[in-house]
C-alpha cells in the first residue's frame, strides 16, 4: 500500500496555517488547468473537509509580456497588441489605448466617432457581461445559459466583424478616430440587435434570477464589505455591487458619456447576487445608452484629419504627393509624442482599466503600463472566500468575472 | 425442472442486459440531442442519420483509448471499483416486470413469463442491490489517491445515506398501498388507480431522491465537473471510466423503470390484458417519459451545493415522507375501518397539504437568508 499521507507543503510553508503542516487540514491545489478557473489561474487551497482556510491565488501563466512588446512598436502598431489583453473587451481596450495616445499628443477626436466608440464600447460591454453570465451560469451547474448567452454574444461579435472585418481582435478604433466609417448596414444590425436584446435578458432571468437553487447558491456568498473592496482597489460592477457608487461613465466622462441618460446600478448587499443583479442592470442600461447614441448618431468626419497623426485615407494617395509621403512616414517611423507622461483610463466591463503612457519624444512609447481591473478585483478573492465552501469559490471567482489575459498581461 | 427453464432465464437475462446496455448507448445519443434542442444546437448529426451511429463511434474511441493507472493509486481497488459499480446497475433490473402474468405469453409451447426474476420481496432487492453501487464510487474515490476523487467520493457517500432513507419511506408508501413488496402485485394494484394519484407527493419525493440516488442533476455532486473536475472518476480513462458511465445511465434507465412501476402504473396500459406484449411498450413509454425529465432538470436548473443538498434531504425530504408514510397508512386504516373506499381521498388531499407546507418552509428560510443577507450594512 503506497503512502497516502503526502504534505507538499514546501514552498507555501509562510502562507497556509499551521495545521496543514501538521497534516490535519488539506492543501488542494486547483488550476491552472481547472475548468471553473477562467483560464490559467492557479489557486492553492487549504482545506479543512470541503470549507476554505487559505487561499493563496498562483498568476502568471498567461504571461505574454504586452507591455514591453508595446513598447518596442510605434503607437499606432502597438495598438493591435492591446486586443490581447482582455479578450472579451477588445473594444474597450482599443478605447483606452487610442485615448490614452490622443490625450499625449493632443488629438481631437470628431462628434461621430465619439458617437460610434460608445455604441461599439456599450456593445462590447453587452458582450462581455454575456460571456461573464454564461460561464457563472455554467459554474453553478446551469448548463444551458452558457450557450443562450453565447448566441446572442455572435449578434455582436457579428457587428464586429461588420465594421473592422474581425470579430475579436478589432484594432478599429485608431488614435485620432475610426479606422474608417461604419458600413451602412451597421444601423439596421445595431436595431436588430436592440430589438431583440431586453426579451432575452427577461429569458435569462426568468431561469435564474428567481430560481430557489440559484438564490441558495448566490445569496449572502462572498460578501465583500465596501471598505475592503475600496482598500483593494476592486472597481467596476463588483465595487458597485457592494455599496459604492463609482464609474468612470458618470463620474469622469469621456467620449460624450455625459449626453445619453443612464443609471449606474448600485447594490449594497456586496455578496455574489448583488453582482449578478448588477451585472443584468447593466446590460439593461447599455442596450438604453446604444440605442440613444443611435438615435442621435451626428454626422461627418470619422477621424481628425491632423495629417501628423492620422494616415490618409486611400483615396487621396493617388492624387496628392502630400498623402503619400503622411502615409510612408507614419507607417515607417511612426509620429513622435512629446515628452511626457499621462494617465488615462476608462471604465470596462470589469472596472477602471486605466493606460499609463510615457512618452519620450520618439515614435514609440517610452513606458506603457495597464492599470487592468481583474488583477485588483481577483486580489480580493483569498479575503472573501474564507470560511466558504469549494462550490462557493467557483461561484465566487465567476462572480469576480476576471480574465486571465487581464490579470497577466 | 427442465433444462428448456434454464434456457429460458439465460435468454431472458441476456435479453434484459443486451436491453440496458444498448440502452445505455441509446441514451446517451438521447440525452446528447435533447440537450442540444433545449439549449438551440443540433447535436450528434455526422455519424449516421440523426447521428444514430454516435454512440458506437465513442465506444470504439473509448475501447481503443490508453488506459492509465496512476502510480500511487491502489491497484486492485482501483481495477474493481468500476465493476463493483457496474454489476449492481444490471442486475438491479432483474425484477422489474414488463409484462402482466395473465394471460400467459407462449413461446414454442413454453410459458415465457415477462420478467427476470420474480422475488417477493422486490422492494428489499431494490433497495439493497442500490445501495451497493455507492461502494464502487467510494473506492473508486478513494483508491485513485487523488484529492478530486477523493472529495467526490465522499460527497457521495453521504448524499447516498441522506437520501436512501428518504427513498425507502417512498417505497414504504407503496407497499402500503399495494399490501405488497412484490412488483407484480404493486403493478396490479394500480389497475384502477395509479400511485401517483393516489399520492402524488410521494411520487415526488421518489422522484427527487431518485435523482439523488443516480447522482444526476442538480444533484450531481460527486461529479461536479466545475467544481471537482469530474470528481470521483477523475483518474479513470479508457473503458474503466467508460464503465463508470454506463453505470450512471443504466442506472438513470433501471430507476427510471422503478419509478415506472411503482408509480407510473409499470406495464399497465389500454388492453394490455389482452395482448401482454403491449406491456412492455408501455413501459418504455413511461421510462422515455422519464429520461425525458432528467434530462430536462439537468438543461435548466443549477446544482444544489453540497450542504444545502444534506440540509434538504435531512430537513425536508425525511420529515416529509415521514409524513407521508404516516398520512398514506392513516387513510388506509380509515377506508378499512369505515369500510368505504372513498376515504382513500384523504391520503392526496393531505399528503399535498404536506407537500405544499414543505415548499412554504423552503421558500420561508430562503427569504429568511435573503432579509438577513440584505440588511443594509
Amino acid at each position: 500500500m503506497p503512502d497516502l499521507q503526502e504534505i507538499p507543503v514546501g514552498e507555501y510553508k509562510h502562507l497556509v496555517s499551521e495545521r496543514a503542516l501538521r497534516g490535519e487540514t488539506m492543501l488542494l491545489n486547483m488550476g491552472p488547468q481547472h475548468p471553473s478557473t477562467h483560464g490559467v489561474l492557479r489557486l492553492v487551497l487549504e482545506l479543512d473537509g470541503e470549507t476554505i482556510i487559505t487561499c493563496i491565488p498562483d498568476i502568471g501563466f498567461l504571461h505574454t509580456g504586452i507591455e514591453k512588446n508595446m513598447e518596442a512598436k510605434t503607437y499606432l502598431k502597438a495598438e493591435v497588441m492591446s486586443d490581447r489583453l482582455d479578450y472579451l473587451n477588445t473594444m474597450g481596450n482599443n478605447l483606452a489605448y487610442v485615448m490614452a495616445v490622443e490625450k499625449l499628443v493632443e488629438l481631437d477626436v470628431p462628434p461621430r466617432a465619439q458617437a460610434i466608440r460608445v455604441i461599439l464600447t456599450e456593445l462590447q460591454r453587452i458582450a462581455s457581461h454575456l460571456i461573464w453570465l454564461g460561464t457563472s451560469g455554467l459554474d453553478v451547474g446551469a448548463m444551458s445559459m452558457f450557450l443562450y448567452c453565447f448566441r446572442e454574444r455572435e449578434y455582436v461579435l457579428d457587428i464586429f466583424e461588420l465594421v473592422s472585418g474581425q470579430r475579436m481582435m478589432t484594432t478599429y478604433f485608431r488614435p485620432g478616430g475610426l479606422w474608417r466609417d461604419i458600413p451602412v448596414e451597421f444601423e439596421a444590425a445595431v436595431r436588430d440587435f436592440l430589438k431583440m436584446f431586453p426579451k432575452r435578458v427577461d429569458q435569462y432571468e426568468e431561469l435564474l434570477t428567481k430560481n430557489p437553487i440559484f438564490l441558495d447558491r448566490m445569496l449572502a456568498i462572498g460578501v465583500l464589505p465596501g471598505e475592503v473592496a475600496l482598500q483593494h482597489g476592486v472597481t467596476g460592477p463588483m465595487l458597485r455591487a457592494s455599496g459604492v457608487e463609482w464609474d468612470l461613465r458618470k463620474a469622469r466622462p469621456y467620449c460624450g458619456y455625459e449626453q445619453y441618460d443612464f443609471k449606474v446600478p448600485v447594490r449594497t448587499e456586496g455578496d455574489t447576487y448583488a453582482r449578478y443583479l448588477v451585472r443584468i442592470q447593466e446590460m439593461r442600461e447599455s442596450t438604453s445608452i446604444v440605442e440613444q447614441a443611435l438615435n442621435k448618431l451626428p454626422m461627418g468626419p470619422v477621424s481628425s484629419d491632423d495629417r501628423k497623426f492620422v494616415p490618409p485615407p486611400r483615396s487621396e494617395l493617388g492624387v496628392s504627393m502630400e498623402a503619400l509621403i503622411h502615409h510612408f512616414k507614419l507607417w515607417t517611423e511612426g509620429f513622435p509624442a512629446p515628452k511626457g507622461s499621462i494617465y488615462s483610463a476608462v471604465e470596462s466591463p470589469r472596472g477602471e482599466l486605466g493606460v499609463y503612457l510615457e512618452g519620450d519624444g520618439g515614435p514609440k512609447p517610452y513606458r506603457i503600463h495597464w492599470r487592468t481591473p481583474s488583477f485588483d478585483n481577483l486580489s480580493v478573492v483569498p479575503e472573501i472566500v474564507k470560511g466558504h465552501l469549494v462550490a462557493d469559490l467557483v461561484a465566487i471567482l465567476a462572480s469576480t468575472d476576471i480574465v486571465l489575459g487581464d490579470i497577466d498581461r | 425442472m427442465d433444462w428448456v427453464i434454464w434456457l429460458i432465464w439465460i435468454v431472458k437475462g441476456f435479453f434484459l442486459a443486451m436491453f440496458l446496455l444498448v440502452g445505455f448507448a441509446y441514451l446517451t445519443w438521447y440525452e446528447r440531442r435533447a440537450l442540444a434542442r433545449i439549449q438551440v444546437r443540433v447535436g450528434p448529426n455526422r455519424a449516421g442519420p440523426f447521428g444514430l451511429l454516435q454512440p458506437i463511434a465513442d465506444a470504439v474511441k473509448l475501447i481503443f483509448k490508453e488506459e492509465l493507472t496512476p502510480a500511487k493509486a491502489y491497484k486492485i481497488v482501483f481495477f474493481l471499483a468500476p465493476i463493483i459499480t457496474m454489476v449492481p446497475s444490471i442486475i438491479i433490473a432483474a425484477v422489474i416486470p414488463w409484462g402482466p402474468q395473465e394471460p400467459q405469453v407462449k413461446l414454442f409451447g413454453y410459458t415465457i413469463s415477462l420478467y427476470v426474476a420474480d422475488i417477493n420481496v422486490g422492494v428489499l432487492y431494490l433497495m439493497s442491490i442500490a445501495s451497493i453501487a455507492v461502494y464502487g464510487i467510494v473506492l473508486a474515490g478513494w483508491s485513485s489517491n487523488s484529492k478530486y476523487a477523493m472529495l467526490g467520493g465522499l460527497r457521495s457517500t453521504a448524499q447516498m445515506i441522506s437520501y436512501e432513507i428518504t427513498l425507502g419511506l417512498a417505497f414504504v408508501t407503496v407497499i402500503l398501498l399495494a399490501g405488497s413488496m412484490r412488483m407484480l402485485d404493486i403493478v396490479e394494484a394500480q389497475r384502477s388507480w395509479w400511485f401517483v394519484v393516489i399520492q402524488p407527493v410521494g411520487a415526488a419525493v421518489f422522484l427527487i431522491a431518485v435523482l439523488a440516488e443516480v447522482n444526476r442533476a442538480p444533484f450531481d455532486m460527486p461529479e461536479a465537473e466545475q467544481e471537482l473536475t469530474a470528481g470521483y472518476h477523475a483518474e479513470y480513462s479508457g473503458m474503466k471510466f467508460a464503465l463508470f458511465f454506463m453505470a450512471e445511465y443504466q442506472k438513470m434507465i433501471v430507476v427510471s423503470a422503478i419509478a415506472a412501476t411503482v408509480f407510473f402504473g409499470g406495464y399497465l396500459g389500454p388492453f394490455v390484458h389482452r395482448w401482454p406484449l403491449l406491456g412492455p411498450i408501455y413501459m418504455l413509454i413511461k421510462i422515455i417519459i422519464l429520461l425525458f425529465g432528467m434530462i430536462w432538470v439537468r438543461a435548466t436548473w443549477p446544482r444544489v451545493r453540497y450542504d444545502r443538498l444534506m440540509a434538504f434531504g435531512w430537513k425536508v425530504m425525511l420529515p416529509l415522507a415521514l409524513a407521508i408514510v404516516f398520512i398514506t397508512g392513516f387513510g388506509i386504516l380509515l377506508a378499512q375501518e369505515l369500510g368505504d373506499p372513498i376515504y382513500l381521498t384523504v391520503i392526496p388531499a393531505a399528503s399535498i397539504v404536506a407537500g405544499v407546507i414543505a415548499v412554504i418552509m423552503v421558500n420561508r428560510a430562503l427569504t429568511r437568508k435573503r432579509i438577513l443577507s440584505y440588511e443594509p450594512r
